[in-house]
């Protein structure tokens, strides 16, 4: 008997959202078929296991030298939807530099590449779910979705978390950013609640003096729940 | 219904373009078994299309797997080394939207209540344009125990040969087209 029980509806974005161009001609038509609880637990269990190296939460130190831009921080808490911690779950990420080009062949954006930022990493949530890097603010980038579009900073980030229908693949956001009023990717979320959770916060107690600047960045996975009063069939 | 006691989950964003600087950024994933492999060793070559029938360059599959028992590897203690096959795999398609696990194939598993599953892989897909990723599973067409297998018996009947890897000629390789609109559209799963 499964415990698992359902997303909240509105935290999530739907697969078609015609504002950002790319899901017109990707998103499923047909409906998804269901799968009812019992059987939820067949679909695989899964855990995220890479090897871990001791600078991989460093991405301003996988080079000779060091990146430009301003060094931050990010750290916060992987946990369920019941509030509770995900342990030595693997959380990666990814992200552009900071002048808002990626390492990447595909990236053509007029902007330069910084020889000293790949702009990878990976980790493991310690005992509490605390996850922790050290990186550089990512820049705002154009891209051709619309006339004039130009993504957010952000940085991207995948988790497993305890079982396969936990996987998760998010992207964090800074705050105030006057660019998410205008990034469909962000509003494609319906809820505001579940687009602020993806809005990072500034907190001066992560900050390291004379150092880096730290953003807090708590990600919620879905939950596991043994309430028999949820009236899924 | 908003539940007082829960915090709101993270929603899904997509994978974008760029995961090859991250996740995708070596192709060892994709050689998920080796030599020692207890197991019928197999190619999976994974192909995805879009609505228009053009190949996907940007895409991420991960696989889950059994072994070739039918037993999921368990989660490594922390600090523990993990087992030498852990089941997952993960690959960036190509240019013409393909991407070549090198695996064994997966055994049927004996799960609790006497659910008979056939051998299977779970697939996680990922790539810009979804918003969210999508789940879906590859079985192997002629494989007897299809038919009793419960969650492909939840797909209805005309959409199960969507799920079906075909074997090519040399015996090891399988292949498996994902498209994800239009004629033969892949059923993929809410779970």
């Amino acid at each position: 008997m499964t415990d698992r029980r359902a997303l909240e509806a509105g935290s999530q974005p739907p697969l078609l959202y015609p504002p950002y161009r790319s899901t017109v001609r990707r998103a499923p038509a047909q409906p998804l078929v269901q799968v009812p609880e019992r059987l939820v637990d067949l679909a695989a269990p899964m855990y995220g296991y890479l090897p871990i190296d001791e600078l991989d939460n460093d991405l301003t130190r996988q080079h000779s030298g060091e990146p430009l831009g301003e060094r931050i921080i990010v750290a916060g808490r992987v946990l369920d939807e019941d509030g509770r911690p995900v342990p030595h779950t693997l959380v990666e990420l990814w992200q552009c530099n900071a002048a808002g080009r990626y390492r990447h062949w595909r990236d053509n954006h007029p902007a330069p590449i910084d020889p000293n930022f790949s702009g990878g990493g990976r980790t493991v949530t310690d005992a509490q779910g605390n996850y922790r890097f050290l990186t550089i603010k990512p820049g705002a980038y154009p891209w051709s979705n619309h006339d004039n579009a130009w993504r957010p900073a952000h940085i991207h980030f995948s988790l497993f978390g305890r079982s396969i229908a936990t996987r998760l693949v998010t992207q964090m956001y800074f705050p105030s950013d006057p660019l998410c009023a205008y990034d469909p990717m962000y509003q494609s979320i319906p809820d505001e609640r579940a687009r602020l959770r993806l809005v990072s916060q500034f907190d001066l107690s992560l900050t390291q003096p004379d150092w880096a600047l730290g953003y807090r960045f708590d990600i919620v996975l879905r939950g596991r729940h043994s309430t028999p009063f949820e009236g899924r069939v | 219904m908003s539940d007082p006691e829960t915090i709101v989950a993270s929603a899904s964003q997509t994978v974008g373009p760029f995961f090859h600087v991250g996740p995708a950024r070596t192709d060892h994933l994709g050689r998920m078994a080796s030599a020692d492999t207890p197991g019928e060793a197999m190619h999976l070559r994974v192909r995805v299309l879009d609505g228009d029938g053009a190949p996907v360059n940007d895409a991420m599959v991960e696989l889950w797997q059994a072994d070739a028992r039918g037993a999921f590897s368990a989660r490594p203690a922390a600090g523990e080394a993990p087992p030498s096959f852990s089941g997952f795999g993960r690959l960036a398609t190509n240019d013409d939207g393909w991407c070549t696990f090198e695996t064994i194939r997966p055994g049927a598993e004996r799960g609790a209540e006497d659910v008979h599953q056939a051998g299977h892989f779970t697939v996680c897909l990922f790539m810009r344009g979804l918003l969210r990723h999508l789940y879906t599973r590859i079985y192997f067409a002629g494989d007897p125990a299809l038919q009793t297998d419960p969650l492909l018996g939840l797909v209805p009947e005309a959409r199960r040969h969507t799920l079906l890897a075909h074997p090519c000629a040399d015996g090891t390789t399988w292949e498996f087209t994902v498209r994800l609109q239009g004629d033969g559209e892949t059923a993929f799963f809410d779970l």
